[in-house]
């Protein structure tokens, strides 16, 4: 390993200058200071980039991802080249663990009072790395069941997209979620044997004969919002395991389809914000932070992304008719049963792309 | 001396830029790529060389399945694209001359002014259920209820001749024209029959140009990656999204590099068997 | 003499052949036949529709209207690989992915002529044309005269009704030029196969042909043999095209029974005889042709003397080619020039630039043809 070390530097000096000659070439034109925010699409809306960046002077830089290019694209640069991004709560401690890649939060700088408290207390203990805190909650939302009801009104649970009364026209993920989900609808429960690692396996191998066994049921696993909402939209599926952000949406233009929370439990998901390791505008991203979470703007988020935040009181800021569909979707007792995911232990998702991975080559 | 100095001096200055670029953005990356692939993950933050990520693809079924699938899959549209592409070639060199020749040329070119992206989403407007040719077909009577045409093997195929025509008509249009009309009517005045004249005289001659077209449709079909995952239906892989997968998704860079010199290594292998069959030289194809 | 009427054993004919390309006219009614075992040369500057009438004979040209018959069977709707004729085309078109051996069997393999008969026709096509044990060898790997001798070797194993050569030398430098002539007829009578030859070259068709027919604009202005073309031409474009000629431009002033005399505008008066098909009178505009070998060259007056034509005049060039040596001479009175044969008796090798000469010509050697336009027509020298 010696001599490759020494390689290594070389080749990452030699990338280095390139990267930042480019960047010189490039940031010479900006003289503000500059945020740059690695994100989901709808997180940053354009009004809201527009209010922050007069009422501050500070451009904001937006880049629309997902969690794992998110990571990846800091692995690849140690934690450089965004100033803030926001992965889900669950995976940011693995990735700290793995690859070190995030700089730990100083709470002193976010104003803690803008937050629902149980939201950010339980983001703050699942991003804790080593006593330190790297995330704070932002967005939040579940992936429950988006269905036709003219269609498919027997649809109550995850395990019901696999009745053959539905043959052809249902899609979900091939993803992490729809594991747990599945798993959780048979009757188990993957989040008590994370630390279980040959429980867990147990757990996958039930999930994964399921899925072959659903597969016939499937039109096309989807794989971005847009293309489960054509979906949705053209009727070529009737029900589909779905965030809920886009049931809602298809609820506007179609009242026929509506978003119910499985009677396993939704699975609940929280998007935070989490500082990069070599952040440069440390300041910009509190400032950022502070400033999306007042309950005006976070409802205007909430308009966009589809999705709730953890800002307090923004919801009576937020239009009347999304906050039925929200109600609708989850009656009191539904918002108890949601399944909040709780950080992945390393090596559990190498075991589930392998489970996924034989569901893809099955016939 | 001094003037041949200079020219030396010349010639490295010339060759100096091209070289960076070589040595900075091919072969660097190249030999990181390598050395990564020649490590495994002991536990968080800590590597040990091995050769366990190329083991992994010959001991894993669905690893190798995958990526003769996608060979296999590629080498048909290549064939299938040389097929559909060689009687547009030949009417375009031979059969046509001034202007119409540079216009059929043209519209060749014309699905390459958007991009790959748009281009996929094209087809997938015309084939998926509720879209353009499905409505036709029901509109006209020829079905009975929607049609879908997406999500199958056959469906990518389509997608990647698609893709891959301009590919195979450039080379081919090239080799074709400096073919001499009068070689074609000694073929026919010698009596030989249309067959004959295509099988003896004009594939022959144009081999050099069907061997270049095959090579870089089947390099560029094997790394597609687009057309295969949105017009692919749910069993459909393909080598290069797992490799994309391996990165990305699975933070899995070490399998990820692993595959992606097999998939250099297998390709090239499948190009060097098929100069061997074809009896061509490289060099002739390219040159 | 016109072949198309005399109805015998013809191996090609051709009956009022007429091919248009949109309004233009490549080829206008063109007849004649061509006699088994004949070499025959259609002779015509570029652009005259020769090569139009041999495409329509190998069958890749579809003529707008007559008859072509091959072997007395009209072939009009034969296509080009069932007709028994075959070409050599102006570059040869030999297969460059095939050896010399594999072109040479192209045809036989086509025809159906198993394994070991065509490598012994092969064979023995290979040595009848010099290159014994040459089969192996790459086209490029050949000379331009071999590989002329293959191109025609690979038609003539198939025996083909008759053997369509379109400008085959036109490719090859002067010295193989004359070479391949005195070798293609060899071949010709070798392999005793009808040759239809394409050229615009007088002396490829002269040397070689046992009748040529000379085309111009579409049309055959005469059909004849070397001989006849040469000393009997039928029209000003035949007299000024095949061979040598001074020519003048003048009109009729006497018809008598042996012949006419023309006045020029210089004011020259010549004696000459008519010679083509038209009838001259008083006034009519004529050309007149006169070969240089014709004149008869004297230091002094007396040699000339007998001659029916005479003129004087200063040498103003001496073009010495041995046998085929000439001498420029300008004609004092009208300031023309005149191109003159020198005798080979080496009477003449002194002659010098500046020099008076005496000139003169017999009537018949003078031929003049009607011009109807009044216009100078054709190419002369």
């Amino acid at each position: 390993m010696k001599y490759t070390k020494g390689f290594n530097t070389i080749v990452k000096t030699i990338s280095g200058v390139l990267v930042s000659t480019g960047l010189i070439a490039f940031s010479a034109g900006a003289q503000a200071e500059t945020l740059r925010l690695l994100t989901w699409g709808g997180y940053a809306p354009e009004a809201v980039v527009n209010i922050f960046e007069a009422a501050s002077g500070i451009e904001v830089e937006v880049t629309n991802s997902n969690n794992e290019e998110m990571i990846s694209k800091l692995r690849a640069t140690g934690g450089a080249g965004f100033d803030l991004v926001q992965p889900s709560q669950d995976r940011i401690s693995s990735a700290q663990i793995e690859f070190d890649i995030y700089k730990p939060i100083n709470l002193s700088k976010i104003n803690s009072g803008l937050m629902i408290s149980s939201m950010l207390e339980g983001t703050k203990k699942n991003t804790t790395v080593n006593g330190k805190v790297y995330g704070v909650p932002h967005v939040w939302g579940t992936s429950a069941l988006t269905i036709n009801t003219d269609k498919a009104s027997g649809i109550k649970d995850y395990t019901d997209l696999c009745d053959p009364k539905y043959a052809g026209k249902v899609t979900y993920r091939l993803k992490r979620p729809t594991l747990i989900a599945f798993a959780f609808s048979m009757g188990m429960d993957p989040f008590a044997a994370y630390n279980d690692k040959a429980k867990y396996a147990d757990i996958m191998a039930k999930v994964e004969a399921k899925l072959k066994d659903c597969k016939s049921n499937v039109k096309a696993y989807w794989s971005g919002g847009d293309a489960l909402i054509n979906l949705l939209r053209s009727e070529e599926v009737v029900a589909a395991m779905a965030w809920d952000g886009s049931g809602w949406k298809l609820s506007a233009e179609n009242p026929k389809i509506q978003t119910i929370a499985p009677t396993s439990g939704a699975l609940g998901w929280i998007d935070t914000f989490a500082l990069p390791k070599k952040t440069k505008a440390e300041d910009a991203a509190y400032k950022w932070i502070n400033f999306v979470m007042q309950p005006k703007i976070a409802a205007m988020i909430t308009e966009a992304a589809g999705n709730f935040t953890a800002s307090k009181g923004s919801d009576a800021f937020v239009e009347e008719s999304k906050r039925k569909l929200y109600q609708a979707t989850f009656p009191p007792a539904a918002i108890d049963n949601i399944n909040w995911y709780p950080p992945v232990p390393a090596g559990l998702e190498e075991m589930e792309g392998k489970v996924m991975d034989r569901v893809q080559a099955a016939k | 001396m001094n003037t041949s100095n200079a020219a030396r001096l010349g010639l490295i200055l010339l060759l100096a830029p091209l070289l960076v670029w070589l040595l900075a953005l091919v072969i660097l990356p190249h030999i990181d790529m390598l050395l990564i692939s020649l490590r495994e993950r002991v536990a968080p933050q800590v590597y040990e060389r091995s050769f366990a990520n190329y083991a992994e693809f010959f001991t894993e079924p669905l690893y190798w399945r995958t990526f003769a699938r996608t060979a296999i899959m590629s080498i048909s549209a290549t064939a299938l694209t040389l097929l559909i592409a060689f009687p547009v070639s030949y009417y375009i060199a031979k059969m046509l001359r001034g202007r119409l020749k540079g216009f059929l040329f043209l519209l060749c070119l014309v699905p390459f002014w958007v991009s790959e992206l748009v281009r996929t989403f094209g087809w997938m407007i015309l084939l998926r259920e509720s879209g353009v040719i499905s409505n036709v077909l029901q509109w006209t009577g020829l079905a009975d209820g929607p049609v879908e045409m997406l999500y199958n093997d056959a469906t990518i195929m389509v997608g990647l001749v698609y893709t891959s025509m301009l590919f195979m008509v450039v080379p081919l249009v090239t080799t074709l024209d400096s073919l001499e009309d009068s070689l074609v009517e000694a073929g026919y005045d010698l009596g030989g029959n249309g067959l004959t004249v295509l099988r003896t005289i004009i594939i022959p001659h144009a081999m050099p140009g069907i061997v270049s077209g095959c090579i870089v449709v089947f390099m560029l079909t094997l790394g597609n990656y687009l057309t295969p995952i949105l017009l692919g239906g749910k069993s459909s892989m393909w080598f290069t999204a797992q490799i994309y997968t391996q990165f990305i998704t699975r933070f899995n860079w070490e399998l990820g590099a692993a595959f992606g010199f097999l998939l250099l290594a297998l390709s090239s292998a499948i190009v060097w068997t098929g100069l061997k069959l074809s009896r061509q030289t490289l060099s002739e194809s390219m040159g | 003499m016109d072949l198309a009427k005399n109805n015998k054993s013809f191996d090609l004919e051709c009956r009022d052949l007429r091919c248009n390309f949109g309004s233009f006219v490549a080829v206008d009614n063109v007849s004649f036949g061509v006699p088994e075992g004949d070499f025959f040369s259609i002779l015509g500057p570029s652009g005259c529709g020769k090569t139009t009438i041999l495409r329509m004979m190998a069958g890749f040209l579809e003529p707008t209207s007559g008859d072509i018959l091959i072997k007395g069977k009209s072939v009009l709707n034969v296509p080009p690989n069932k007709r028994p004729v075959n070409m050599v085309f102006q570059h040869l078109a030999l297969f460059p992915m095939m050896n010399v051996a594999e072109n040479i069997a192209y045809g036989l393999i086509r025809q159906g002529v198993n394994k070991s008969d065509v490598s012994a026709k092969v064979n023995s096509a290979l040595e009848r044309i010099g290159l014994p044990g040459s089969g192996e060898k790459n086209i490029k790997q050949l000379s331009g005269g071999q590989q002329q001798r293959v191109a025609i070797a690979r038609c003539l194993v198939l025996e083909p009704a008759a053997l369509l050569l379109d400008e085959p030398l036109g490719a090859l430098d002067l010295k193989l030029r004359e070479h391949m002539k005195v070798e293609l007829k060899k071949m010709q009578s070798q392999f005793d196969t009808t040759f239809v030859y394409i050229t615009h070259d007088q002396s490829e068709a002269l040397v070689m042909s046992n009748h040529v027919a000379v085309m111009n604009e579409g049309r055959f202005e005469q059909i004849g043999t070397p001989q006849d073309l040469y000393y009997n031409p039928n029209t000003a474009f035949v007299a000024g095209f095949v061979g040598e000629s001074n020519r003048w431009h003048g009109r009729v002033d006497e018809v008598d029974a042996t012949g006419i005399r023309v006045s020029t505008a210089e004011g020259v008066s010549f004696l000459a005889v008519p010679a083509g098909k038209e009838r001259l009178a008083v006034g009519d505009a004529v050309d007149i042709f006169v070969r240089p070998e014709s004149v008869v060259i004297a230091h002094d007056e007396t040699r000339a003397h007998e001659m029916d034509n005479r003129l004087s005049g200063n040498v103003i060039s001496v073009l010495f080619n041995g046998a085929n040596s000439r001498a420029l001479v300008r004609e004092g009175r009208s300031g023309g020039e005149l191109d003159v044969a020198l005798p080979q008796t080496g009477e003449f090798s002194n002659l010098a630039v500046g020099q008076k000469v005496f000139l003169g010509w017999d009537q018949a050697q003078a031929k003049a043809f009607a011009c109807p336009s009044g216009n100078n027509q054709g190419q002369g020298t």
